[in-house]
């Protein structure tokens, strides 16, 4: 694992419970691979993932092209930060 | 909803709690149950979570229209048993002259760059409706009005006639006002049919 993605990641750990108010979280509670949306992990919503795809482009400059891969892009922090750095 | 007669002569409504929140000050039933030193409306908000000591995350991807409807509803529906959850049972009949303006404002500032959905869909002051029904499973009658001034006796007779014609045993009823310069002032009642 890189450095610049395990920064990367805890960078996004905190602009994650900034930009959608998970208050009840800190970046500690996070784990890398825990499952953003569903019953588990960080339960988000639809209007999160809404959220994220303006965080992208507001925060790193990232447009989501294709809408059809957002489920596997958003699936946790590390493929969050993979598909960034990808982007980068 | 069912078509009803506005309004119905019959005094049908029997007044269980009040709620009053202005200033800082939470006033139930004539007697203060909180006060903050926070003046700031988003840190009185939180305070008054904490104090109520509920855990539900999505009260903070609220705006603060719902937040004080929500936190509102807490507090009146508090220990009063035979209202369960899960029901048509319970209507919710709110007013306010600022409608969502506060928020509405937000928005329209957030547009200046990449305008956020989150902020968006509080864009409406009957969004709070959905939050208490959600968080109680209500699914009963519901309407939020925007008037220029509260009228309690027009928003108690509207529950009258839900009492009257519709499966309506209990009812949320009054004020939830929050201008855009965050002024809030709520009265609140939670009523029962007689």
């Amino acid at each position: 694992m890189s450095t610049l993605n395990k920064e990367l990641k805890e960078e996004l750990k905190a602009k994650l419970i900034e930009q959608l108010n998970l208050e009840d979280f800190e970046v500690s509670d996070i784990n890398d691979n825990d499952l953003l949306f569903g019953g588990e992990g960080l339960a988000l919503d639809s209007i999160d993932a809404l959220e994220i795809i303006v965080l992208l482009e507001k925060e790193y400059g990232i447009k989501l092209d294709d809408p059809k891969k957002g489920k596997e892009i958003m699936q946790s922090i590390q493929t969050l930060a993979d598909f960034i750095e990808r982007k980068r | 909803m069912v078509a009803m007669p506005l309004f119905t002569s019959k005094n049908m409504s029997r007044v269980i709690k009040e709620l009053s929140i202005q200033s800082e000050t939470v006033i139930l039933d004539g007697k203060i149950i909180f006060s903050s030193e926070e003046k700031e409306l988003g840190g009185f908000l939180k305070d008054l979570y904490k104090h109520t000591g509920i855990n539900y995350g999505k009260f903070f991807k609220m705006d603060y229209l719902s937040k004080l409807g929500f936190l509102s509803s807490e507090l009146l529906l508090k220990d009063v048993e035979e209202i369960k959850p899960e029901t048509d049972e319970v209507a919710l009949i709110f007013a306010n002259t600022s409608s969502s303006l506060n928020t509405d404002i937000k928005y329209q500032k957030s547009m200046e760059d990449i305008p956020s959905p989150a902020v968006f869909v509080y864009t409406l002051p009957n969004i709070v409706i959905g939050e208490i029904s959600i968080r109680n499973k209500f699914y009963g009658e519901h309407i939020f009005l925007v008037q220029a001034k509260y009228d309690k006796n027009i928003l108690l007779k509207y529950a009258d006639s839900l009492f009257e014609t519709t499966a309506t045993k209990y009812a949320l009823v009054g004020w939830l006002e929050l201008s855009p310069t965050e002024n809030y002032n709520v009265q609140l009642m939670l009523c029962a049919k007689k």
